[in-house]
């Protein structure tokens, strides 16, 4: 993979997350931002593949297990903490039905 | 094309496509709570996908890395689910900037030993192109975390704004810190790993510089704006490994939270120029405006504010972070459940920025079972103010204050608000005569039609049930 392709990608990751978010209410922000927090944890990818390709015995499997924690506590704790949120706004409709 | 790459590359579309619908769904409120599942399942799928592939693929994966995967898996994600149950609802702006700051310093430490204990041993231009992948993302990973930080801290109290960080000189001391680490960037791009090191520090100490001047009011579009730079952090850790899911994943949440940075400010009257560089609210007003005394405030006890309130026909309630402070949400609910059961229509009007985080009072709120449909937006509830008996404040101060519409010369003034004095009667219940997140004089309480009620929010509302029981409301 050129290093031109992966500059296409991320303009065109850019104009996507440009254009998914248009008009959001206010009552979703803090969820929201809690939500793309979590998924910025996506650089727990990263960290799997600098151990895997890690040399036998390197210090890279250390500060990438590391860094592997860092990322999935932002992960598992974002996605966890953003449902708390957003279960308190649907459990409404649900006892009106 | 071997197949563990095409499983590899059909599991990462998959991934980017649920991620982007996630994303998408997570801004419409029916849709939101699966969106956030739909998008944690992405992540498992992009997990998956990464494992599968290398271990299908020639070299394999060796035991030790699996040993490591799964220490750090592990450890990580207990102390964040831990974390995640634990944390109180009120407390959720330094929670989401410290998960923030843990993303930064996961792409800070992955640039880090890749540059150090590179197992690749690239040459010539492919190595130039990894060494500004890893600066890149070894600069705002590092502003990423320490910025988090300082933003976590200040929201806990922790620090506060010190006066000195109101100096003019912190721009100078802050392009200090920017050229370092831009001469960092440099070297490490001519080959001199251990500039690294000069990057690491000085990135850091200018997420910290950039932050802690910023007055408690303008956290929240920091945080969003941290959230945003944690995206970009993951899109230059993604030019490190050369992986195309981590470089649209993180595009994608940096864009995204941009966009949302920009409806923040905007919801607060800020440009984004004046929430990084124009240091704190509180400290331009106290020469301006901060002096000038109160002149007319009325106090009065809680009885007389239940014998108005019996006698209303329509209450707008405006809540503020001070009701969140006091846990007093749950009161306050069955004040106004009491209220309902007399007839009396019950409102509540949500400023966008209420409590600490745009929408962060419609979760407080709903914690405490207000049912959705009384939340009202403030361009939806200001006309009604003129026909409202009663208006009660709950620890909401900037947001009702007056000057914003009226005198030009206030730092507030622009500032959407609600328009609470136009009601026959307003009571503002505060634990004292303290200024707001602003620090400015609230014009509000100098009005013949406010009332003061003095006393912790909770005691209060508590109080109030007792007088309400007294004056037989809501029991039939």
């Amino acid at each position: 993979m050129s290093f031109i392709n992966l500059l296409w990608v991320l303009l065109l990751g850019s104009l996507l997350g440009l254009e998914l978010i248009g008009k959001v209410p206010p009552t979703l922000h803090t969820p929201l931002m809690s939500g793309a927090n979590a998924i910025s944890g996506i650089t727990m990818l990263a960290a799997l593949t600098a151990i895997i390709k890690s040399e036998p015995g390197s210090p890279l499997l250390i500060i990438g297990s590391i860094s592997l924690g860092f990322a999935l506590f932002n992960v598992v704790g974002g996605f966890l903490v953003t449902d708390r949120m957003l279960a308190m706004f649907s459990r409404k409709p649900n006892k009106k039905k | 094309m071997e197949f563990s790459s095409i499983i590899n590359f059909s599991l990462e579309l998959l991934a980017v496509l649920l991620l982007a619908l996630g994303i998408k769904g997570l801004s419409k409120v029916r849709s939101a709570r699966e969106a956030n599942i739909l998008a944690a399942f992405a992540m498992l799928i992009s997990v998956v996908g990464l494992l599968l592939s290398n271990y299908l693929g020639e070299s394999g994966i060796p035991d030790q890395s699996w040993k490591w995967i799964i220490i750090g898996s592990l450890v990580g994600s207990l102390f964040g689910a831990i974390l995640a149950k634990k944390v109180p609802m009120t407390s959720m702006p330094e929670t989401v900037a410290l998960f923030n700051g843990f993303g930064g310093m996961s792409s800070l430490l992955v640039a880090v030993g890749m540059s150090l204990f590179d197992p690749s041993k690239l040459e010539g231009n492919l190595k130039l192109v990894t060494n500004i992948s890893i600066a890149v993302s070894v600069f705002v990973g590092a502003i990423t975390f320490s910025g988090s930080i300082a933003a976590m801290a200040k929201l806990q109290g922790w620090l506060s704004t010190p006066g000195w960080t109101q100096l003019k000189a912190r721009h100078f001391v802050n392009i200090i810190f920017g050229v370092i680490s831009l001469i960092a960037f440099v070297y490490l791009l001519k080959g001199n790993p251990s500039s690294i090191w000069l990057l690491v520090t000085s990135s850091t100490l200018l997420g910290i510089g950039v932050t802690l001047p910023i007055g408690g009011a303008d956290m929240p579009v920091v945080i969003s704006l941290l959230n945003s730079y944690s995206g970009i952090a993951a899109a230059a850790a993604g030019f490190v490994v050369g992986s195309q899911l981590l470089i649209v994943a993180g595009a994608m949440v940096g864009a995204a939270g941009l966009i949302l940075t920009q409806v923040m400010c905007k919801g607060m009257n800020r440009s984004l120029i004046s929430v990084l560089f124009g240091g704190s609210l509180s400290a331009q007003s106290t020469a301006s405006s901060g002096s000038r005394e109160y002149t007319n405030i009325t106090s009065c006890s809680v009885e007389e504010c239940a014998l108005t309130l019996e006698a209303a026909n329509k209450v707008i309630i405006v809540p503020g972070y001070g009701l969140a402070v006091a846990q007093a949400q749950h009161t306050l609910r069955e004040v106004t459940k009491k209220l309902e059961q007399n007839g009396i229509e019950v409102v509540y009007a949500i400023h966008p920025v209420a409590g600490r985080m745009p929408g962060h009072m419609n979760v407080l709120l709903a914690e405490a079972d207000v049912p959705y449909e009384q939340l009202k937006e403030m361009d939806v509830v200001n006309p009604d103010f003129p026909a409202t008996d009663v208006v009660l404040v709950l620890g909401a101060n900037d947001v009702v204050n007056p000057q914003a519409k009226n005198d030009s010369s206030s730092p507030l003034y622009g500032m959407p608000v609600l328009d609470v004095q136009e009601a026959r009667t307003v009571f503002v219940i505060k634990r004292g005569m303290s200024a707001g997140y602003s620090g400015i004089k609230n014009d509000l309480f100098d009005l013949p039609n406010t009332s003061m009620v003095f006393g912790d929010a909770k005691k209060v509302l508590n109080d109030l049930i007792g007088e309400l029981k007294d004056l037989g409301v809501g029991e039939k």
